[in-house]
């Protein structure tokens, strides 16, 4: 195995699990729903992007590395769809945005 | 140092980061103080578990667990769905966790908007 490959995945798998990490602190920290699940659709998309690209790349196969970008194309696919159904679903239940918010715009009134 | 050596040992370090990131997603799972938090918690630690097994994909050589972590991500999906279709007909189950405070401070919010409206309208 080369020593650039190896680099390079390498620091595709640090940054992956660096991103993970920071979008786990993201929900666990940040104070509304709303913005919990900001951090967690986007960060937490980006971290397993990443470590799946990781994987792809150390096979060394095309066809494993194409698998691992379909991967990466479903997750990208699919969170934004999953968290916008969940923030309006909470949105429709009555779930408060926080208070240091400067607007809801889907406020009824 | 070995280019074996170099990945092994940013996968076992990267290993130790994604559980700690995973115990922290599981401290909002627990704590969470409605249905709607855990679901967010939920979503998160199936990002973090399809991370985990390309970690391991690349850790033990297999890569049929690329495959693995792809049908997890179409599961996990799914299942966010369920649950935000499940909130939606539900409704919010909340913890009665709020002190009472919190539920004094919305009241003066409610009478504030009441006094405000017709100041408005008038």
């Amino acid at each position: 195995m080369d020593y650039a490959v190896a680099i390079l995945v390498a620091l595709l798998m640090l940054a992956g699990a660096f991103f993970a990490l920071a979008a786990a602190i993201g929900v666990l920290r940040l104070p509304d729903l709303y913005s919990r699940m900001h951090a967690a659709s986007k960060a937490g998309t980006v971290g397993s992007g990443l470590l799946l690209l990781a994987a792809g790349i150390y096979s060394g196969e095309g066809a494993i590395l194409a698998r691992a970008i379909t991967g990466i194309v479903f997750l990208l696919l699919t969170a934004p769809v999953a968290a916008h159904l969940l923030a309006k679903a909470a949105h429709a239940t009555g779930h408060k945005v926080w208070d240091g918010s400067v607007r809801d715009e889907m406020r009824r009134r | 140092m070995e280019p074996a050596a170099i990945v092994a040992l940013a996968a076992n370090v990267a290993l130790a980061v994604l559980g700690l990131a995973l115990l922290l997603t599981a401290w909002r799972i627990i704590a969470g103080p409605t249905l709607s938090d855990r679901v967010v918690g939920l979503d998160m630690l199936t990002g973090i578990a399809i991370g985990f097994i390309a970690v391991v994909a690349v850790k033990t050589g297999f890569t049929l667990y690329i495959d693995i972590a792809i049908s997890l991500g179409l599961v996990g999906f799914l299942a966010t769905v369920a649950f935000a279709r499940f909130v939606l007909s539900r409704g919010e189950q909340q913890v009665p966790t709020v002190p009472p405070a919190a539920k004094k401070t919305k009241r003066k919010d409610k009478s504030k908007r009441k006094t405000a409206k017709p100041g408005r309208t008038g």
